[in-house]
């Protein structure tokens, strides 16, 4: 198990790869990536309980579905340090012929990736029918996922959150980013989701929150509760309170770099803010 | 020519039921879902055989669909179940990223396909979905022409890898194909014969093709019939093979002629051996209410209109 010290330093250099995997091709999403890196770092390096290698099946194993696909940067550059895929194909984001393709596929057979996601609201349903199938398979382990806050304005998820209660799925912790922003802007200001505790609640879910969503310990310890919660007939919903573009000051408290690359300049300031740790690709 | 014998009408959706009836006792992995829609699926014997392969998901499409995803991981079979409008049209997106671009082992059943829903009308009528499907790269796409093909077409499907489009409809319609059939998808079947002109068909309009061939050769004309139950990946050299001797084709199908098995065939020949074509389909219309046999009349999607169109393509020739 790596030292808190060896976590942080993952935290910081996981910023780093976000920051210039965005400013090479000058696309891609920065804000919600930096938003959840502790979550990431957290997930597949403490919570989950991984096999060796990848295997699409994911026997034995627990699994994880990104349903806003959109913050791709931070799941490549953590699945390429857990080892999923060698480092220096961070390289290769968004560009021709690559297997990091804007938003996560199988297509290209990258490893660490189960299904397609980027259009919105698919992916508590994926993370769903795997959670079915664990069960039926006798497989004990659990399945997690992770949504934007925004992309519940899909009615899908609401589909799929009456689905999961009715039908007791509680091997399955979906993790909500709550960081109050969306392309056009703030949620509230877009199409307000109102109490979202209440609301999973009343649907028959088992809610908890983590208010410092951008605090490692907390992350961990918070899923660590979390994962205490499966397997006692309800889903579970982690509302995690994420700052977006959380580590580069002027990325913090705005949409405004929800997808923009920053450029030349901006990325000196933002890495001079994250300094090197373990290692550039 | 005669040669094929109405067993006894049955509905194709009833073939799908007991072809998943089987399914269930031979292949632990094949769980099936359900829309709210059993009974119209003929899924009740496999939801009393394995209550826990079976899993009832409301009106809820899209979310049917993401399930379905993923179940495939862990290495289930999963076989959804809704009309075909809503296994189609209302799913797209879903089906397209979550399924077709995800290479997921999902096998999307449609019942109630086509104008022959009937009085519904044209709000749960589809004449659109073979080109919805067939658009969707590794997708497969089949559409049976009566129970005993909708059964063994059903069964064939748990064996293929891979995404599949399993088209079939309501009505009580001719059962004439072998009971123990083997279906092997991608590959059509020669029904009759002939030098004339050259019948493609597709579902229900199979049989129709068959009752136009025989009035055709009442009247001197030797129609060759080929029975294409499956649209994607399309047999092209069985397509091509006939109208080498026959020079002209008729093609005919419960579908829009936009996207439908016209247009793919229009593609085959138009590329590697272009012949006068006709195309038996609806015109770029919804549908309405009416008997099934109204409609069909209506539309021209039956023999008299096989027959016609038969006469003006031989005349083309």
């Amino acid at each position: 198990m790596p030292n808190t010290q060896q976590l942080d330093d993952l935290v910081v250099q996981v910023r780093r790869d976000i920051l210039r995997m965005v400013h090479k091709v000058n696309s891609g999403h920065p804000g919600g990536s930096l938003g959840c890196t502790e979550f990431f770092v957290a997930m597949y390096n403490e919570i989950m309980e991984l096999n060796e290698g990848f295997d699409m099946d994911g026997i034995g194993e627990d699994l994880f579905f990104l349903s806003n696909g959109h913050i791709s940067p931070v799941f490549y550059s953590v699945l390429s340090r857990r080892g999923y895929f060698p480092v220096d194909e961070l390289n290769t984001f968004r560009l021709i012929d690559s297997r990091l393709q804007g938003h996560p596929t199988t297509h290209e057979g990258l490893p660490g990736i189960r299904v397609a996601s980027g259009s919105l609201g698919q992916g508590m349903s994926v993370a769903l029918g795997a959670a079915q199938t664990k069960k039926l398979n006798g497989d004990d382990k659990l399945v997690y996922s992770l949504h934007g806050d925004g992309e519940l304005q899909e009615g899908q998820n609401w589909e799929a959150i009456m689905y999961a209660a009715g039908n007791n799925v509680d091997n399955l912790v979906a993790t909500i980013d709550l960081n109050g922003q969306q392309i056009d802007g703030a949620t509230e200001d877009v199409l307000p989701l109102g109490d979202l505790r209440a609301k999973f609640e009343a649907f028959g879910w088992d809610v908890m929150e983590i208010k410092e969503g951008n605090d490692l310990e907390a992350v961990i310890s918070g899923m660590k509760s979390a994962k205490g919660r499966t397997g006692k007939g309800k889903p579970v919903c982690v509302l995690l309170h994420t700052v977006m573009g959380n580590g580069v000051d002027f990325m913090m408290h705005t949409h405004a770099w929800h997808g923009k690359a920053p450029n030349d300049e901006q990325l000196e300031v933002a890495l001079s803010q994250n300094p090197e740790t373990i290692g550039d690709y | 020519m005669k040669k094929y014998i109405d067993t006894g009408k049955k509905d194709t959706r009833s073939g799908f039921g007991a072809g998943l009836t089987e399914l269930g006792k031979t292949n632990a992995n094949v769980v099936a879902l359900c829309a709210d829609l059993i009974g119209s699926l003929k899924m009740d014997e496999f939801k009393k055989n394995h209550p826990e392969r079976f899993f009832q998901v409301g009106i809820a499409e899209a979310n049917m669909m993401g399930l379905a995803a993923g179940m495939t991981i862990g290495g289930k079979i999963p076989f959804t179940g809704t009309f075909a409008n809503f296994s189609t049209g209302r799913v797209y997106d879903q089906i397209r990223q979550s399924i077709a671009y995800s290479h997921k082992n999902v096998k999307i059943c449609a019942s109630h396909a086509g104008l022959t829903l009937g009085e519904d009308g044209a709000t749960h009528q589809i004449l659109e979905d073979i080109g919805l499907m067939k658009m969707l790269p590794g997708m497969t796409v089949i559409n049976t022409c009566d129970y005993n093909q909708t059964k063994a077409a059903t069964m064939a499907i748990a064996d293929h890898h891979g995404p599949v489009y399993l088209r079939f409809g309501r009505p009580k319609v001719a059962n004439f194909t072998a009971e123990d059939q083997k279906f092997e998808i991608g590959k059509a079947v020669m029904l009759n014969e002939g030098t004339n002109v050259t019948i493609v068909a597709t579902g229900h309009l199979v049989w129709e093709a068959l009752l136009a061939a025989e009035a055709l050769e009442e009247q001197g004309i030797s129609a060759e019939v080929i029975n294409i139950h499956t649209i994607k990946p399309l047999d092209a050299k069985a397509i091509l093979d006939s109208v080498k001797k026959t020079g002209c084709i008729v093609t005919a199908e419960e579908h829009n002629h936009l996207g439908g098995l016209g247009e793919s065939v229009a593609r085959v020949l138009a590329q590697q051996y272009p012949t006068p074509q006709e195309f038996i389909a609806t015109n770029d219309t919804f549908g309405e209410s009416g008997t099934p046999a109204q409609l069909m009349e209506k539309y021209g999607l039956n023999a008299d209109a096989i027959e016609a169109a038969a006469k003006k393509v031989i005349a083309r020739k």
